[in-house]
């Protein structure tokens, strides 16, 4: 690779576009609200924009592990199971034991599926695309088993979490209550703290990260648990949000989560990326899920264009930091 | 004799582990025989040709997702063409969906080749985008299978001389070996090798890496199409949500003594390791375990096994 040459107008705007991804998404966000508004005169509405941030908060959290993992170079594709689990146990634990130790009991489950992921990642060294994945297809098992025991027990959804996922305070979701903190510690750690500097630098380079001293097995085996204690409390607002127990609750937005972090500018390939783009990226999805359920495109449309939106990204991505 | 043994260490060793297995599968249910057999290999045809496809294209060093995905496309497109048709016309749908597989399996590997994006990445995306497409084919299990096709892994095959095989087994052997067989002989199973443990000294000999590794790719589509026709086969109906037969795939790979990371290993070994995980299932089964409860330990062998790998490609890549 030569750097000599002088980047033409087209790379250097490319190499804005990767340093900085905030701008063009804010850009591409208002293009598809501009569309749907013309697809749809007379949807927006204060009442539509915070319906979509409602629906959007979930996944940007779910995508939170996301981004988090990707900065290593990783992924975590156990979160729809996990916040699944965690929904399920409280919702049906909470009749019998109350609430406060359901909730106990399913961060618990959250920690544990994230420790067994931290430690396949950290210490055994699988990728953990296929660690994930097979801790999401034990996970399920569990809680089908699980499911068993308490099928008699009736369900209750704790008030709050209903007040939480559904509940609007002056035309706005009660939901930003958790989301704003959580965001907000989010792209602290990940850009003030050490821990979120560590997650970076083995992202950018793990062998250089391995030298200098970081103890890479630590970090992973710490992030995977973190994201699964993420994806936890997303299955509980989530579960505010949908208000019904079921075994499949938030397994729809295990895809979502990938392609709104991948959309935010976050690099599947680690080192690159943060939370704030993921968030633009997971209200782009939302809008354009809204788009084509407008446009009555089934689910599996769906999923072919978030698939191909993945590739594409990533590709782009490629491209253009590649050139500079 | 001796080198030949100790060449094959592993795959013999898997052998003996089947073997045991089977005979623990006798004590556990003495009236285990031919139907027991013919069951198990009904049980464990989509998972080895899933598990051959996926050895291929680990063997070339790369690594196919969709593989689950491909199988549902497979399996939805030949139940719904072959609803209400006749045994004439079902010969070509089988065709059809043999040519769809190849060239999905085709389309992964260009976009691996022409986008530079890593195949993990690429077979994941597309690993979504064949899951919509077999939910727009099918939105819930339906379609239909012709007789013959039914019939072809049902019941068994008297062999002279070796008494009797499950049709199961003997169609996965004839499949594997007119497809593999061919392959391997040829100037293609060197490259696939090649490419597999160094890319670029392959390249460097002469060797068209991309060519290569798209041709590996699309083998591996073509035994999900075999391997999502087999579904239908089994059941037959076509499913549009596939089974854990990524994970599986992967598990028997890795157990089968293939390298993740390519150039290292056989088919013998993969499939060997697919019957060993189906009998685990089995046994759980017969020992009237939940099965709930034996599919939770299923997935924890597959977790441990692929660990296990893992562990010794870390370790195979630091002496």
């Amino acid at each position: 690779m030569t750097m000599t040459d002088t980047p033409s107008p087209m790379s250097r705007l490319g190499r804005m576009m990767v340093d900085n991804p905030l701008l063009p998404l804010i850009g591409l966000l208002i293009l598809l609200i501009a569309v749907l508004a013309i697809l749809n005169p007379g949807v927006l509405s204060m009442f539509w924009a915070g319906n979509t941030i409602k629906i959007a908060i979930p996944l940007a959290m779910l995508a939170a592990c996301q981004t988090l993992t990707m900065l290593t170079g990783g992924i975590d594709l156990s979160v729809g199971t996990v916040a699944t689990i965690a929904a399920y146990v409280t919702a049906t634990l909470a009749p019998m034991t109350g609430v406060p130790p359901a909730i106990a009991v399913a961060l618990a489950c959250a920690v544990l599926v994230g420790l067994v992921n931290g430690f396949g990642v950290a210490i055994c060294r699988v990728h953990p695309l296929i660690m994930t994945l097979g801790t999401a297809l034990i996970a399920t098992g569990c809680l089908l088993v699980y499911q068993r025991y308490v099928i008699a027990t009736g369900v209750l959804i704790p008030d709050f979490l209903i007040w939480l996922g559904t509940g609007r305070s002056l035309g706005l979701p009660n939901s930003l209550v958790l989301f704003i903190p959580f965001a907000a510690l989010v792209i602290w750690a990940q850009r003030r703290s050490g821990f979120g500097r560590l997650l970076y630098a083995i992202g950018a380079n793990e062998a250089a990260a391995r030298l200098s001293g970081v103890r890479v097995w630590q970090v992973h085996l710490t992030l995977y648990t973190i994201s699964s204690v993420i994806a936890g409390v997303t299955g509980l607002l989530y579960l505010g949000q949908i208000k019904t127990a079921s075994l499949s609750l938030a397994l729809p937005l295990d895809l979502p989560s990938v392609a709104a972090a991948v959309i935010g500018g976050t690099s599947i390939f680690g080192g690159r990326g943060g939370f704030g783009g993921t968030i633009v990226g997971a209200l782009i999805l939302t809008v354009l899920t809204s788009m084509l359920t407008l446009m009555q495109i089934p689910e599996g449309g769906r999923r072919i264009l978030f698939g191909l939106i993945i590739l594409a990204v990533t590709a782009l991505f490629i491209r253009l930091t590649e050139r500079s | 004799m001796k080198r030949w043994i100790e060449a094959n260490s592993w795959t013999l060793g898997l052998a003996a582990l089947l073997v045991a297995l089977l005979l623990a599968t006798k004590l556990i249910q003495p009236g285990f025989g031919a139907s027991g057999l013919d069951s198990l290999a009904r049980a464990a045809l989509p998972f080895a040709l899933a598990t051959v496809g996926m050895a291929i294209v680990v063997l070339a060093g790369g690594i196919d997702l969709s593989i689950a995905a491909m199988m549902a496309v497979a399996s939805v497109t030949g139940a719904v063409l072959m609803a209400g048709a006749s045994d004439a016309q079902a010969v070509l749908v089988v065709i059809a969906v043999l040519a769809l597989g190849l060239a999905m399996g085709a389309i992964n590997g260009v976009l691996i080749v022409a986008s530079r994006v890593p195949d993990i990445v690429v077979t994941l995306a597309m690993l979504f985008v064949w899951q919509g497409v077999a939910l727009l084919i099918l939105n819930a299990p339906g379609g239909g299978a012709a007789g013959w096709l039914r019939a072809m892994g049902a019941g068994g095959v008297p062999l002279p001389g070796l008494g009797w095989l499950p049709r199961g087994i003997v169609f996965l052997a004839i499949v594997t070996a007119l497809i593999w067989l061919p392959i391997r002989r040829s100037k293609l199973g060197l490259r696939l090798y090649a490419i597999g443990s160094d890319p670029m000294a392959a390249f460097r000999s002469g060797v068209p890496v991309g060519q290569t590794r798209i041709a590996a790719y699309a083998l591996c589509g073509l035994f999900a199409a075999l391997g999502g026709l087999s579904v239908t086969m089994g059941t037959g109906i076509g499913e549009p949500i596939p089974g854990p037969y990524l994970l599986a795939s992967v598990a028997a790979v890795v157990l089968g003594g293939v390298v993740l990371g390519g150039g290292r290993g056989g088919l013998i070994g993969p499939i060997l390791a697919v019957f060993i995980l189906r009998t685990v299932r089995m046994d759980l089964t017969l020992l009237s375990v939940d099965p709930n409860v034996a599919a939770i330990v299923e997935g924890t062998i597959m977790v441990a096994v692929v660990m296990f790998g893992a562990v010794l490609a870390t370790r195979g890549r630091r002496t």
